[in-house]
């Protein structure tokens, strides 16, 4: 035996052997792994940062209210419009499904469909937009409807299994009790398990929508080719829109336009963080409500 | 036998005459069912139950009658399927997809799992309480009143939740907050709630699995005594780990215990009496190392 795995038992409690080695090794690990997760938070504050810096000196009421070349208020107003429709497309379907997963499905009938919601929710948004395009827009006209189907299914399997999640939450005990004094399953479901649930269904479907308002590519292919002067809520022409515009003015290479580009960031950025934030605190609510009853 | 026919037309009951038929014919019985001289009303007959989930059984051939007005107790070790064979008097085993039951359980004389039966129809008339209480996330108010609203009964309201509430004994603690959430009660507070909850739509029967085993003694006394003012306008049918809460409230009692006859042990009912029978004089000695202590 040339060497001894534990010395003399007496010895000082000082790292001995390999042990600093390892020592240097651990804590290299772990500065790594800080390092990563620091950087996730960097690139989002810098983000942040960038857009404010650039963006802020470009909004004032005018900005959000006029139209074309003063302001971007018809965009503003069109992607309120699409993003409504899109949601009262998506929201019921999505709410439907997850009721159909967590009531009524069978084992087999669940993992399919979250696998379906899965993939669905993998898709390119460019691929949905082309599907619209060829079904709604190809030979007849672009319309804010066909960006909002777009949208919509964009939405669907994130409303759908976030819905699922929540509704899971609701306690066995409350669907035995109303099964047990005999009303009929469906009653239940709107009376007790829907009300139960409606804090976690908001707050995905406000997480879709926040995740649809910026999506680009399927309005290029619907809802791109606008007045920029038109404030308009017909969603059957096409409608100016957010992400569009932001799209067409970076590729103009004009310095005023890039500024305003800037600008609609901003305003859409803050929306999306601002729904993402009062979603997520909306949700820790009603999940505390419903674990801690 | 006639007295079942009779009783199904006390119940007012829409009996066809095949199953009338049916009804008073004598019953295979096993000799581990006692039959009283003078056959009692019947509000349950389990006739040769076995129940199987997937390739488990947890009940084989349980015969069983549960009379009118009274209450039974269901008694046994952990395991021994008394919770089982509860939850099948009024079909809420249905949701478990491998559940598969053999026999028969007549109520009033109607198959339970008759083809033509709805399991909605067949809760309305059966109510059950649970262990753990499980009010909704509602008022009071709106927990009682919510199966008659959603039953139709909307007529009276008012009276039939303070009804209600009279009779689990809940009233005098409440009248002043029925407005208040329900999950800001105690759990005895809740318990009763939901046994009025149960009581408010007029169940013909109360089955009530374990409903005191999450609380206190003074919550669990409070309980015993409901179910004592409760007997005669219902029919309880009570799953207790407890034997002394058993023979505190029932006027029979019913043991089941584990058989290890085959390759796995199958829940099975050993002996039905009278409470004071079983716990005083059993006949079978498997009851008597059990209400003794000897065993479970």
């Amino acid at each position: 035996m040339s060497e001894q795995l534990i010395p003399d038992p007496a010895a000082p409690l000082t790292p001995s052997g390999n042990l600093r080695r390892r020592q240097i090794v651990s804590r290299g690990a772990e500065v790594a792994a800080t390092a990563a997760a620091v950087a996730a938070i960097a690139v989002l504050a810098i983000v942040i940062w960038t857009v404010v810096a650039r963006g802020a000196k470009a909004i004032d009421l005018e900005f959000i209210f006029t139209g074309y070349p003063t302001g971007v208020g018809p965009m503003l107003l069109g992607t309120i419009v699409i993003a409504l429709v899109a949601t009262a497309m998506a929201m019921p379907f999505g709410v439907l499904i997850a009721l159909f997963l967590t009531e009524y499905a069978g084992a087999r009938g669940t993992r399919l469909l979250k696998l379906t919601l899965d993939l669905l929710n993998g898709l390119p948004s460019i691929i949905l937009g082309l599907f619209v395009f060829a079904l709604l827009v190809d030979h007849k006209q672009q319309s804010a409807f066909s960006g909002s189907l777009a949208l919509a299914i964009i939405e669907l399997p994130l409303i759908a299994r976030g819905s699922q999640e929540v509704l899971q939450l609701v306690p066995k005990g409350l669907r035995e009790a109303s099964d047990a004094l005999g009303v009929a399953r469906w009653r239940s479901v709107l009376t007790v398990t829907l009300p139960t649930a409606i804090g976690g269904i908001v707050t995905a479907t406000v997480l879709a929508v926040a995740r649809a308002a910026g999506e680009t590519a399927p309005l290029i292919l619907t809802t791109s080719v606008f007045d920029p002067k038109a404030f308009s809520v017909n969603p059957f022409e096409a409608l100016p829109n957010v992400p569009t515009w932001i799209y067409k003015l970076s590729e103009e290479g004009n310095p005023e336009g890039f500024t305003e580009a800037w600008g609609m960031s901003l305003l859409l950025v803050s929306f999306i963080l601002f729904a993402s934030l009062g979603a997520r605190a909306l949700l820790a609510r009603s999940k505390r409500k419903l674990s801690s009853p | 036998m006639n007295s079942r026919v009779d009783l199904a037309q006390d119940a007012g009951q829409q009996v066809p005459s095949r199953v009338r038929i049916q009804t008073g014919l004598p019953s295979g019985r096993t000799a581990t069912t006692v039959e009283a001289m003078v056959a009692p009303e019947l509000v349950f007959d389990s006739r040769g139950v076995s129940i199987f989930y997937g390739a488990k059984q947890a009940l084989s051939d349980v015969n069983l009658g549960i009379r009118r007005g009274q209450i039974t107790a269901l008694i046994g070790p952990s395991g021994c399927g008394k919770t089982t064979f509860l939850r099948s008097l009024n079909r809420m085993n249905d949701s478990v997809a491998s559940f598969r039951i053999e026999g028969q359980i007549l109520y009033h004389g109607h198959d339970i799992y008759g083809s033509a039966v709805d399991r909605v129809e067949v809760r309305r008339r059966i109510g059950m309480v649970f262990q753990k209480p499980n009010p909704f996330p509602k008022s009071i108010y709106d927990n009682v009143a919510w199966a008659p609203r959603n039953l139709g009964l909307r007529r009276g309201l008012d009276e039939r939740v303070e009804s209600a509430l009279r009779g689990a004994a809940l009233w005098d603690e409440v009248k002043d907050r029925l407005k208040d959430s329900a999950l800001g009660l105690s759990g005895g507070q809740q318990q009763r709630l939901c046994i009025a909850r149960a009581i408010a739509v007029e169940p013909d029967v109360l089955l009530l699995d374990e409903p005191a085993s999450a609380l206190d003694p003074i919550a669990t006394g409070a309980i015993e005594d409901l179910m004592h003012s409760l007997k005669g306008r219902f029919t309880i049918v009570i799953v207790t780990h407890n034997m002394q809460q058993a023979a505190r409230v029932a006027d029979r009692t019913a043991f089941f215990s584990l058989e290890t006859g085959g390759a796995k042990p199958v829940g099975t009912l050993i002996e039905v009496d009278e409470t004071v029978k079983v716990f005083g004089e059993p006949r079978d000695p498997r009851t008597r190392d059990y209400v003794s202590g000897r065993f479970g």
